[in-house]
């Protein structure tokens, strides 16, 4: 409590430390800043305002606490009191140093200093409105104030070396290694990070790792290295291993299993996200991992929450994977008719499946595979249509305008579907859904409903994923040609593994809630978020 | 079990007493007073016979907007709490919802009339396709407005339905000139605005009319005309075609056609599907609706 005059000194600094305590984020200067402006402010107009917004500094859901009321009527006694004393050059970095009021004694107790305080943020905060309202350019405030302002996600900022810094110092909070980019990256995508396979995180890690739990650890390895490939398959074993981390877990003494587990997940999942950036149906996963966890109730016993937490993990399993599948192919049965010629492009779990249950319920009807270096995934799936039984073509996406007069249906998969309806998928799919638009062949998309995500995008550049650049060289007949490729200093190689296709290529999305056009993407998020 | 010609006699009472009543107002009037009779036990029952009383009325027309209306009708009156003991009770709530989604739709009609009518200017040149009731309440509603148009209506043969629209608008005293159906490329300079009726409207957003409402889309939107839709919600249907080919048999054909006729190649189908890149406006009593907005409406209707 800031009282003016003589003991200014030492109570300014216990203020100091309150604020501190309280986790106050706005620096020294700008709280200066905000209070030379609110006393312009207020010198010029009434500030006899009910300060009926009395919300926290953190954006919270404008609810008045009954404790503020009693503090709301002494703002205003307050505020004409505060107005014509300067504020000092030292500055407290909380509030304005108001006089006494007379109703106020030198000895007050904590909870009146505490309404007091938050008297005070009440009247910092109807003088803000103020200046909403006046003309003069004041500062804007700052973004804690504006709940609706998003930060960008630090993956997609790596050209800014402050974000950088931030993403070091937490990682080495959380005793995980920092993975350094490879190459020269290409301008345009400088601000993504750019890996190198030969250089997994794993090699960095001592052994036995006491921070990571071991299965996370070859989670990580698998994924680095390409061993599990594909948005279903990443999400579902991302889902057994935290199965097995809760199965080793024990709480800790003195510690709730519900917010213990969550802040064990934490550096494992940015560990996860240093081997390979999440994706976005292991987002949505993780997502729903961290409610189920904090929901746990606090009366259950240890052993009973890791096994329902298992079923949990079981359940999600189920649902969004293996019975979205099945209603998937349900509907999708009913497009594809006997004498289709139906493309698919790369290796989409999820089409594979409806092509092998369509043959099962013999429908007549031939494949055509489109594939594309670096990763040749088609051959994956070529495999495994061929095995079924399947008639199939093989081409490159070179090819594409040659074979498409052929085709009558177009089948793809989906890495995530954005909430403005663009489809986020492997790169190439654009390019595919745009030549079939122009043939006026039929465009098909298949996404399980736990992809969609609430992201909006409308070009490939802002969010990507750049993939090792030394795929791109190719040894034929004993000669790499691009092998010195470091050493040419104009010559960047670029291995994008994501694009988006807007939603005017694609003609209909099948999900397990039935076909929905693209454009009724939001309304499907706003269902299943009133479900929830 | 009613027997079945009982349903179909009164089904085709309705439609001769009121010429003007959508086939779809008449198939769930039927479906009302079908539900007043059943002798069913269970509720489950009676969904049952609501459900072969509604295949046995597209037997009989096989329009579109039958079977839609079917489906809506029986969604909404099940679309309540039947947790009464008695089953009279529960008969009785469902015949009120019945009667109130009757009242509902009975007014559809003129709740598109008066969000359509704005949007024809004074000396505009419409065009429009076959005949449709929806679309002659349009133009009845304008013309009171005092409003002075003319129109353009194509014959559309087979059944020459287009001749019916226009004496109907003679009678209202509005210009009318019919046009071949192979005319509408060359008539299209001429006018200013496209509205056109429509059977059914799929989840896609797109329609599905008479045949020749596809042409006449796309030739308008190669002359930048705008392409206006008039439809009541009870024509909202669970389709979604992706071309012309995938829209089913059991809709392209008349009745009569699909019960007699084997091989069906041989026919001409009696409606198109017109996707909803083409249209640019759909006018419907549950508001004036962009074409991805009818997906939206759908899955407010139906889920």
């Amino acid at each position: 409590m800031a009282d003016c005059g003589a003991a200014d000194g030492p109570v300014k600094k216990d203020d100091i430390v309150r604020a501190k305590n309280e986790g106050k984020e706005l620096t020294k200067e700008e709280k200066q800043r905000l209070r030379k402006e609110k006393k312009h402010q207020k010198k010029q107009k009434d500030e006899k305002r009910p300060s009926e917004r009395a919300k926290e500094k953190k954006p919270v859901a404008p609810s008045q606490p009954v404790a503020t009321q009693p503090p709301t009527q002494k703002a205003p006694t307050v505020l004409p009191a505060s107005a014509p004393i300067p504020v000092p050059a030292s500055g407290a970095p909380s509030h304005s140093s108001p006089a006494p009021s007379p109703a106020d004694k030198p000895a007050k107790s904590r909870a009146e200093q505490k309404a007091e305080r938050r008297a005070r943020q009440d009247a910092d905060r109807a003088s803000k409105q103020q200046s909403c309202f006046s003309s003069s350019k004041t500062k804007a405030p700052p973004s804690e104030l504006n709940p609706v302002v998003k930060r960008l996600p630090e993956h997609v900022q790596v050209d800014d070396p402050a974000v950088v810094k931030r993403l070091a110092k937490k990682l080495e909070r959380q005793q995980i290694p920092l993975r350094s980019d490879y190459g020269y990256k290409v301008s345009l995508f400088s601000h993504l990070h750019q890996y190198s396979r030969k250089a997994p995180l794993t090699q960095q890690l001592s052994i036995p790792s006491t921070v990571i739990h071991p299965s996370i650890v070859r989670l990580g390895l698998q994924y680095s290295q390409g061993i599990v490939v594909g948005s279903n398959a990443r999400s579902v074993a991302l889902l057994h291993a935290f199965k097995q981390v809760i199965r080793d877990y024990t709480t800790p003494p003195n510690e709730e299993l519900a917010r213990d587990l969550v802040n064990k997940l934490k550096p494992y999942i940015s560990f996860l996200n240093q081997c390979r950036p999440l994706s976005a149906s292991m987002g949505n996963a993780i997502k729903y991992i961290k409610k189920e966890i904090s929901n746990i109730p606090s009366q259950f016993k240890e052993e009973e929450a890791k096994t329902k937490l298992q079923k949990c993990i079981d359940c999600y399993i189920n649902e969004n994977v293996v019975l979205a599948a099945k209603a998937i192919s349900k509907y999708a049965i009913k497009k594809i008719s006997d004498g289709d010629v139906i493309l698919v492009y790369g290796c989409s779990s999820l089409v594979n499946h409806i092509l092998c249950e369509a043959y099962d319920k013999s429908r007549k009807f031939r494949v055509i595979v489109v594939d594309s270096r670096p990763r040749l995934e088609g051959r994956e799936a070529l495999r495994r249509l061929v095995q079924r039984g399947i008639s199939c073509t093989y081409v490159l996406i070179s090819a594409l305008s040659y074979i498409l007069p052929e085709v009558s249906k177009v089948f793809l998969g989906a890495h995530a579907l954005l909430a403005n309806g663009y489809v986020m998928s492997r790169v190439g799919t654009s390019q595919i859904a745009l030549v079939a638009r122009t043939f006026n062949v039929p465009v098909l998309v298949c996404c399980e409903t736990y992809k969609f995500c609430e992201r909006v995008q409308t070009d490939s550049f802002v969010s990507n994923e750049l993939d090792d650049p030394d795929d791109l060289m190719v040894t034929r007949k004993g000669k790499t040609q691009l092998e010195n490729w470091h050493d040419v200093s104009s010559l960047g190689l670029l291995n994008l593994v994501y694009d988006v296709t807007p939603p005017d290529f694609v003609d209909l999305v099948i999900t397990d809630l039935g076909m929905i056009p693209c454009t009724s993407v939001p309304v499907v998020l706003r269902v299943k978020n009133l479900e929830q | 079990m009613e027997a079945s010609p009982q349903l179909v006699e009164y089904f085709r009472t309705q439609m001769r007493t009121d010429p003007d009543m959508a086939s779809a107002v008449a198939a769930i009037r039927t479906l009302l007073e079908f539900l007043r009779r059943d002798k069913g036990e269970t509720i489950l029952g009676l969904r049952e016979s609501l459900k072969w009383a509604t295949d046995c009325l597209t037997e009989v027309d096989s329009s579109v907007a039958v079977s839609s209306g079917g489906e809506l009708f029986l969604r909404f009156i099940s679309l309540t709490s039947l947790e009464h003991q008695d089953l009279s009770r529960c008969k009785k709530v469902m015949e009120e919802r019945g009667e109130l989604f009757l009242e509902k739709i009975s007014l559809s009609r003129t709740k598109v009339a008066k969000l359509c009518h704005t949007f024809i200017k004074d000396g505009a040149k419409i065009l429009t396709h076959s005949s449709s009731r929806v679309v002659l309440r349009v133009l009845e509603k304008a013309a009171a407005e005092k409003k002075r148009f003319t129109v353009y209506v194509t014959e559309s043969q087979p059944d020459t339905a287009g001749k019916q629209m226009a004496d109907a608008l003679r009678r209202l005293n509005v210009p009318v000139t019919v046009v071949l159906d192979a005319a509408v490329g060359y008539v299209l300079e001429k006018v200013d605005l496209v509205i056109v009726g429509a059977e059914g409207v799929v989840e896609s957003g797109g329609i599905i009319n008479k045949i020749g409402t596809y042409q006449m889309a796309v030739c308008s939107k190669a002359h930048n005309k705008p392409f206006y839709v008039v439809a009541e919600s009870f024509k909202f249907v669970r389709l979604y075609p992706l071309n012309q080919q995938d829209v089913p048999d059991r809709f392209k054909y008349k009745a009569d056609t699909l019960r007699t006729v084997s091989d069906l190649s041989d026919e001409h189908p009696m409606i198109d599907y017109t996707p909803p890149s083409l249209i640019t406006l759909l006018f419907t009593d549950l508001g004036v609706l962009t074409p991805s907005a009818v997906s939206d409406e759908l899955i407010k209707l139906y889920l």
